[in-house]
């Protein structure tokens, strides 16, 4: 449409800087902060412009720690985040392709049944079921453990619903055609399905790593010995653990290396992450 | 629910296909829900043995609902949820709006929206905490020249705003998303024919654009208060633990509070199944308005 | 190479709605059928039933000397080309052909030597490195072509595999799948809904209607000859204009009628064999009046509305003829001509 609007297009500009303001300006504080020496944070207010510190501070949190702040080097929590995160994601996009792959391809008794088991997984959040959860972890003997802090996350039925609603729109004939070519299922799902959904697991893979590294209370739960601690639930332990006002400039240095690979995952993959978005909650 | 016109034949595959994800979510998830809305009945006995458990169907609900600091839980979670929602998407629509008018700046003001997406919940909080810092916080300072004294240790109110823009602000990139999704799927002839109709611009948005967003808004409406209801835990951890004398206690907080630090398991358990309704009810809400999109 | 040998088959699906009602059919080693009828007919569910993508309900479908009915389609020595191709997005042309040797495990250079041979015969070898994507809607074709062919399969099974070309591509691969196939001798079976693709390429064709078989026979036999009221305006373009025998006899054409079969109700008659000028063999005349004249080129369309009845018939001439619309025209037909046909029936009648 022409519209020539000067004014309103310049009101657009200067509402979208101050929204970007706003969205950047608590990072922006936590870098700063963790350029700082301690002293800073005693008295006054918190600055705003870099201070001398950077390389001491990061070195500090990856490779000491703060045993006065209860925690352990942020390397090896930051390890854990990766782990748990890859697991997750990994464990899910299998689970996922292959139940979908299942309702899709087959039909068979009680697939509406396994369908509804699958659905149920939506309405059940770990958030609700917390202490119910944690005993059957504790009973199998997972607390403590990467299997513990990534098994009971992978079921998902975003996930199998987004590959369900990819399968049914790759053309029929697809598989048709490759019955005939002598491929028996698995051998379709590996050579053609597979392929083909390689754009949806990419989309999915950024959503999922970003879900699993962002997990705070169940590591919470299943983790009392640090060596398992993950950076997310880690920081809270800075922040909470001392009686005394939190070591910000630590605290910060930590926050922004927890921030930090999620962040990566977005701005590198934006196309995949908006897809990924977008399509799972349809 | 369709499959294909034609499918595999095979009597076992389709099972072992499905079964870790149906194994998982046995174990993990159908069996815990069975367990809490069972404890939920019970007394629990005492650690000893000496006093065994006792069934006392719905006295735990009935407690609940006498007690105050429960009731109080559900008005704050109520407070919460609305503040938390209205001003993330109030915002994310503001934006969303304005992005869409950009032609070449689009791309590059979404990248710069989108990125807080990544940001968990508890980091979130923890961002905000320090900002509004009562000591040393940016915020609290500039609040101070207006003659504000800010301190979320102390005021409960101020302690609720402090957790609901922590939760709005890493909320807005999605519902920034979502929003400008449903902007650009907006036919372009659908404004110039109205523009040819003589409605001004206003107008133009709220008799065609706003009703034409009206599914995103509900759809994002239900993901938003499911959001500040159960992802926001990290955010009351990490801040402020439920308090100045509970004024963040938000319901899925007092759970992990009730059975973990108190270890009241009857009561702990009746409050999750009163969440899963809650879920429950939010998800039917949310698939019975996509199934009329999408057909199942 | 084999021939096809269907016994009453039937396709029930769950609902119960009946797709193919006691289909009986012997197709000989190298003959090209087209199975012909409007959507939903059951041709396609036919052609699916012999290539294994539909269970049989009932009877018995022989290829060559097995029984297959519980065959998987790989192990029923087919081919089939489909619709929309049916190309493997993510492969290259090269492995599209290749990928169903791969799967029987022929030796690689068995597979070189097919592919490329095939590749020659349809001229796509300069393509053999593309993906589906970056191809034409010809090319594409052909490559679904020659993954069939690569197989040298018993027989060719064809799902209306030029419908989704445009009008000039469609004539150029008709004549080329049906001169492959001359050259091949591979038996085939094609389905389309096409009626002119059904009388250019086959050998017989089967003209189905609900499930059921109409009529089976050489083009120019189900041209000539149709079966039934069905056929007659289903084969043919335009259609073949019937006429009621009650109306022909009130217009006083009836000392021809005499000669027609006993219990005839129904005259069929072709847009073609409708003339302007009396011929000198017996004959019907008609008069109506011209409702609009529709010049198509070398020949034209005109449409009559005949005198003292509604029923609008449709001639076909060749160049443009003198006549004026709204103008009142004198029509005949030879009685050599005439189709006759029972209406209770829908059947030929003698």
């Amino acid at each position: 449409m022409v519209e020539n609007d000067r004014w309103g297009s310049l009101f657009a500009h200067l509402v979208l800087i101050l929204g970007v303001a706003l969205v950047i300006f608590p990072v922006y504080v936590a870098v700063i902060a963790s350029t700082h020496p301690p002293g800073t944070f005693v008295r006054g207010v918190m600055p705003l412009l870099p201070g001398p510190n950077a390389l001491e501070n990061y070195r500090t949190v990856i490779f000491e720690g703060r045993s006065r702040a209860g925690t352990p080097p942020i390397g090896g929590m930051l390890w854990n985040s990766f782990v748990m995160a890859m697991a997750i994601t990994v464990g899910k996009l299998s689970i996922s392709i292959l139940s979908a792959f299942a309702i899709v391809y087959f039909r068979f008794p009680f697939r509406m049944f396994f369908f509804w088991v699958i659905f149920l997984t939506l309405m059940l959040p770990v958030e609700v079921r917390i202490v119910p959860t944690f005993q059957v972890v504790a009973d199998l003997g997972m607390l403590n453990s990467f299997a513990g802090l990534s098994i009971p996350l992978i079921a998902s039925a975003t996930a199998t619903f987004l590959f369900r609603q990819f399968f049914m729109t790759v053309p029929e004939e697809l598989m048709e055609a490759a019955r005939v070519d002598g491929a028996g299922p698995m051998k379709f799902f590996k050579d053609i399905l597979m392929p083909l959904s390689i754009t949806n697991i990419a989309a999915l893979f950024v959503i999922m790593f970003i879900y699993g590294w962002n997990q705070y209370l169940w590591p919470l739960l299943i983790t009392t010995d640090p060596e398992y601690y993950t950076i997310v639930m880690g920081i809270q332990r800075m922040v909470t653990g001392g009686d005394s006002e939190p070591l910000w400039h630590l605290v910060m240095a930590t926050v922004v290396l927890a921030a930090l690979p999620p962040i990566l995952v977005i701005l590198f993959m934006q196309r995949l992450f908006v897809k990924g978005l977008t399509e799972t909650e349809k | 629910m369709q499959t294909k016109r034609s499918t595999f034949s095979n009597s076992w595959l389709p099972y072992a296909l499905l079964a870790p994800q149906i194994i998982i979510t046995l174990i993990f998830f159908v069996w815990p829900a069975g367990q809490a809305l069972l404890q939920s009945f019970y007394r629990q006995g005492d650690a000893f043995g000496v006093r065994p458990p006792t069934f006392v169907w719905f006295r735990n609900f009935a407690m609940l609902f006498d007690d105050a600091l429960y009731l109080n839980s559900l008005k704050v979670t109520l407070y919460f949820s609305v503040g938390t929602t209205v001003l993330s998407m109030g915002l994310a629509l503001l934006f969303a709006v304005m992005v869409n008018k950009m032609i070449r700046s689009k791309e590059t003001y979404t990248t710069f929206l989108v990125w807080p997406y990544a940001i968990a919940p508890a980091i979130a909080g923890v961002l905000w905490w320090f900002i509004f810092n009562p000591n040393i916080g940016i915020l609290p300072y500039v609040l101070e020249g207006v003659g504000y004294d800010w301190n979320h240790r102390s005021s409960s109110n101020d302690a609720m705003i402090l957790v609901i823009v922590a939760a709005a602000w890493k909320q807005i990139s999605y519902n920034f998303l979502f929003f400008l999704a449903g902007l650009q799927s907006i036919p372009q002839s659908l404004l110039e024919a109205a523009a040819i109709d003589g409605a001004s611009r206003f107008k133009r948005f709220w008799n065609i654009v706003f009703p034409l967003l009206s599914p995103v808004t509900f759809f994002l409406l239900v993901v938003n208060i499911v959001y500040a209801m159960f992802d926001t835990f990290g955010v009351i951890h990490a801040t402020t633990e439920g308090g100045p004398s509970q004024a963040t206690n938000i319901l899925v907080y007092k759970v992990f509070r009730d059975g973990f630090v108190n270890l009241n398991m009857g009561s702990s358990a009746a409050q999750s199944v009163i969440l899963m309704g809650i879920v429950i009810i939010l998800t039917v809400i949310q698939f019975r308005y996509i199934e009329r999109r999408v057909n199942y | 190479m084999a021939t096809i040998v269907m016994d009453d088959l039937h396709k029930v699906y769950a609902g119960g709605v009946k797709a193919v009602t006691g289909i009986s059919l012997d197709i000989a080693d190298g003959e090209m059928i087209v199975l012909v009828g409007p959507s939903g007919c059951g041709k396609s569910t036919l052609l699916r039933m012999v290539a294994g993508l539909e269970t049989i309900s009932d009877g018995t479908l022989k290829i060559g000397d097995r029984m297959v009915n519980n065959l998987e389609p790989a192990e029923r020595d087919i081919a089939m080309v489909f619709q929309n191709y049916a190309l493997y997005p993510h492969m290259t042309v090269f492995d599209n052909l290749a990928y169903g040797l791969r799967n029987r495990k022929f030796p690689k250079d068995e597979i070189n030597r097919r592919v490329h041979e095939a590749a020659e015969m349809l001229e796509i070898a300069a393509y053999l490195d593309r993906k589906p994507r970056n191809l034409s809607g010809g090319q594409r074709q052909r490559v679904a072509m020659g993954r069939a062919l690569v197989r040298e399969p018993a027989a060719f099974l064809f799902d209306e595999p030029l419908s989704n070309l445009d009008a000039k591509l469609r004539v150029q691969m008709r004549v080329e799948i049906r001169q492959l196939q001359k050259r091949l001798k591979t038996t085939s079976l094609y389905v389309t809904h096409d009626q002119l693709e059904a009388l250019t390429m086959a050998d017989r064709l089967v003209v189905l209607n609900g499930g059921k078989i109409e009529q089976v026979g050489t083009p120019m036999d189900v041209f000539n000859k149709p079966a039934s009221v069905f056929v007659a305006g289903f084969i043919g373009s335009p259609a073949m204009n019937m006429l009621d025998v009650a109306y022909l006899r009130d217009t006083g054409a009836a000392q021809g009628l005499s000669g027609l079969p006993q219990g005839t109700d129904l005259i069929g008659v072709r847009p073609d064999d409708l003339l302007l000028n009396a011929p000198e063999a017996p004959h019907l005349s008609l008069t109506g009046d011209v409702v609009l004249l529709e010049p198509a080129g070398s020949e034209s369309h005109i449409y009559v509305s005949l005198a003292g009845s509604s029923q609008p018939v449709t001639m076909r001439v060749q160049g443009l003829p003198n006549v004026l619309e709204g103008a009142r025209i004198n029509l005949s037909v030879p009685l050599s001509a005439l189709h006759p046909f029972a209406s209770a029936t829908g059947l030929r009648v003698g």
